[in-house]
């Protein structure tokens, strides 16, 4: 159990000329269970790696204090537990008990404790398996609830969680709210960022919202914040509950077959799927993790081969994995769920300007694209920034225009919504139903439901979900 | 897939089980003074030796086999290079390809390194076929005294290591739905892999950064002098496993000497 009480703090890290956090004052009683909220950029995530005690002193420039039941953070150390959002990078020994046993180590716990400490732990997190299940065997839902035990065992008065589903799929985030809720009783003192309310709401009994100039702007019960600043927050880009968006549907019935998948397969990853998809429509792809959907993605994007069965192209009779890449970008665009992954250049407008010049496009031509989506997708301030440095939103902005610089007339996306703030979220719908009703055929692979209801004219659920298969031993 | 290449050997042999510092400790004291001769017979009499230990530790011969594979390349290569430059060309003649004459002195020199090299790796090769790294990392610094900082560090860097093949798929694919192939250009082939490995490089970055902070999060930069959950134990038949090695070694070097097949490296 701990109190939290912050004067006047703030933080600006090396080398910005903008503040992250300033001049923020709370006070956090023991016990208390808090959801910060605030627009992308006002400083929760920094504000959690100070309470933390995970600034280092000369990575920055710090004003006013900070204290954990009396102490500074970096002292309170042994008090304080955080959760980061992306498993894979949480986890550090190959077996899962040796995993929580890792912060007992480090902190000097007596080797007759740990044992028992391990298993108290991953009971309260409701981890199925035995202390032997290798980490890498794990789910990122299981993955996550591991590292949630690795924090418990410790004890931490204070609790951390630094958007701990961003990166999960829905029935993922659903194990993890469930760990969180039953193993964190009346003695932790919670603090939550999460961009997606509704679900963080049963955890928490305040909300805290941060003005991203600096301060506190609301603060209190979660019914009385949501009341008195529930539209503002939702423009800003947070989920807030109960303010729904209206679905776009096409308007027009589609005519023509863009591509048409004959029991396409590939051994291991996807089950034989047929499909077609028409110009015009959003196509939105679903089914469980596992299922092959993002196998399916890379067929129709051209960019795998099916071992079975055939794709194919309106107007081409070669299937598209023959093809050259750049004909390939001039008539599929495929996003894919890491932005960056993508990006090839150190500018943004460059990033803009290779589809159309592999393709043979005129300067003239291509500025005046490079030009028009920068517009489009608000990213005309940064055209000079260096891709690698976009935020989240910006990024996914970006990638999509990338894949739109060549116009082609299919886009397959994979995930496209994922981890998105709810501003960069109706944007990007925005604009793929314009696109839509350009006549360009989508296809969306996703898991969010939000998506489907808004946007999507069909949707192809792919395949029941296989017995779970045993995880793959390494070859020797 | 925990960590390329993964222990395979049956855990129950009686020298599998040794603490994997005494395994180490004894593959070097056994390999390392095989580099002081240049002749074939005490490698051949070494890999002999080796192979005779085998069962021991559990390991089957095949998986050693699979295991040695990439050798066969190395002893490839090494058989081809003597045959075309080796200088001393004394023995009697057994062919003569134009001006390459191939001798028996060639043939006994290249069999001695292609020799020498299954005898000091495959000490190696058993050490980690028989150990979990996780064991080996808890051994290094429970026995060995390594600092922790390293031994666990290494081993969660080395957990990260399979996620880099998927990230280079990945980016590969990535790069062609953007339009970027090289064809059958060697130089636009090459600007690719850079490009490509560049942007592995900025993720992998990235990750280890994010790794390091979640390690520290949870004490690992902490003063306090840490437990350890598993405990190593370094007992007699640990002792006398690394006396052993050393006791073979040195029986098999005394043998070459007496027999006169010893030749020193450095004569």
């Amino acid at each position: 159990m701990s109190e939290v009480r912050i004067r006047d703090f703030g933080w600006r890290h090396a080398g910005r000329r903008a503040w992250a956090v300033r001049g923020l004052d709370l006070h956090i009683r023991h016990g208390e269970r808090v959801l910060l909220l605030g627009p992308s950029g006002a400083g929760k995530s920094t504000l959690l790696a100070a309470l933390a005690g995970l600034l280092p002193e000369d990575s920055g420039e710090a004003e006013g204090t900070i204290e954990i039941d009396g102490l500074e953070p970096r002292k309170a150390r042994d008090r304080t537990g955080i959760v980061f959002q992306d498993p894979q990078t949480q986890l550090v020994m190959a077996r899962s008990g040796d995993d929580v046993a890792f912060g007992l180590e480090n902190r000097g716990v007596p080797a007759a404790e740990i044992w028992p400490r391990v298993s108290d732990a991953l009971d309260r997190v409701g981890f199925p398996y035995p202390i032997n299940r290798p980490t890498a065997a794990l789910s990122g839902g299981e993955a996550q609830r591991l590292a949630l035990a690795g924090v418990l065992a410790l004890r931490p008065g204070l609790l951390l969680l630094d958007e701990p589903t961003a990166n999960l799929d829905p029935p993922g985030a659903t194990l993890i709210r469930d760990a969180v809720a039953r193993a964190t009783g009346a003695d932790t003192t919670l603090i939550v960022v999460e961009h997606r309310v509704a679900e963080a709401l049963e955890l928490v009994d305040r909300v805290v919202v941060l003005e991203p100039g600096g301060g506190v702007r609301a603060d209190g019960s979660p019914d009385v914040v949501f009341t008195a600043y529930g539209d503002r927050l939702a423009a800003e880009g947070v989920w807030v509950p109960g303010f729904s968006i209206p679905p776009v549907k096409a308007t027009s019935t589609p005519t023509t077959d863009v591509v048409r998948v004959t029991s396409a397969a590939v051994t291991g990853r996807l089950d034989p799927v047929s499909l077609t998809v028409r110009d015009g429509e959003v196509l939105a792809v679903t089914g469980p993790n596992g299922v092959g959907k993002s196998t399916l993605a890379l067929v129709l994007g051209g960019l795998t081969a099916p071992d079975t069965g055939q794709v194919r192209v309106t107007g081409d009779h070669r299937p598209p994995h023959r093809w050259r890449a750049a004909t390939l970008a001039g008539r599929i665009g495929s996003v894919f769920q890491n932005p960056e992954h993508q990006f090839v250049t150190g500018r943004v407008a460059d990033e803009l300007a290779l589809g159309p010049r592999r393709l043979g496009r005129s300067p003239a031509e291509i500025r005046r694209i490079v030009d028009d989506l920068l517009d489009r997708l608000r990213l005309t301030r940064l055209a000079d920034a260096n891709p690698f440095t976009l935020s989240g939103g910006e990024a996914r902005r970006l990638s999509v225009a990338t894949a739109l610089a060549t116009a082609p007339r299919l886009l397959v996306l994979d995930e496209p919504t994922f981890g998105q703030d709810r501003r960069t979220w109706r944007e990007l719908i925005g604009l793929f139903a314009g696109l839509r009703d350009e006549g360009h055929a989508i296809v969306a692979v996703t898991h969010d439901e939000d998506f489907v209801r808004t946007l999507a004219d069909r949707t192809f659920p792919l395949g029941a979900p296989d017995p779970q298969p045993l995880p793959r031993r390494s070859r020797p | 897939m925990i960590l390329a290449p993964a222990p395979v050997a049956d855990p129950a042999a009686p020298l599998a089980r040794r603490n994997p510092v005494a395994k180490l400790g004894a593959a070097l004291l056994f390999s390392l003074p095989l580099i002081s001769t240049v002749d074939p017979v005490t490698p051949a009499a070494a890999l002999l030796v080796e192979l005779a230990l085998l069962p021991a530790f559990g390991v089957r011969m095949r998986v050693l086999a699979r295991r040695l594979a990439p050798l066969l390349l190395a002893a490839a290569g090494i058989l081809v290079s003597m045959v075309l430059f080796a200088a001393d060309r004394s023995g009697t003649l057994l062919l003569a390809l134009g001006p390459i004459q191939i001798t028996t002195g060639v043939l006994t020199t290249a069999t001695a390194l292609i020799l020498r090299i299954f005898a000091v790796a495959l000490p190696g090769i058993i050490v980690f076929a028989t150990t979990d790294p996780t064991d080996l990392a808890d051994a290094l610094v429970q026995n060995a005294k390594a600092p922790a900082r390293f031994a666990i560090g290494a081993l969660a860097a080395f957990r990260l290591l399979p996620l880099l093949g998927q990230e280079w798929r990945a980016l590969a694919l990535a790069r062609r739905a953007r339009g970027v192939d090289a064809g059958r250009n060697p130089v636009a082939r090459l600007r690719l892999f850079a490009s490509t490995a560049f942007a592995l490089l900025v993720g992998a970055l990235r990750r280890g950064v994010r790794l390091s902070v979640a390690m520290d999060s949870r004490g690992f930069d902490a003063r306090t002098p840490r437990t350890h959950a598993r405990l190593q134990r370094f007992t007699g038949a640990d002792t006398a496993l690394l006396a052993g090695a050393a006791g073979l070694a040195a029986l098999i070097l005394t043998v070459a000497v007496l027999t006169g097949f010893f030749q020193p490296v450095i004569s």
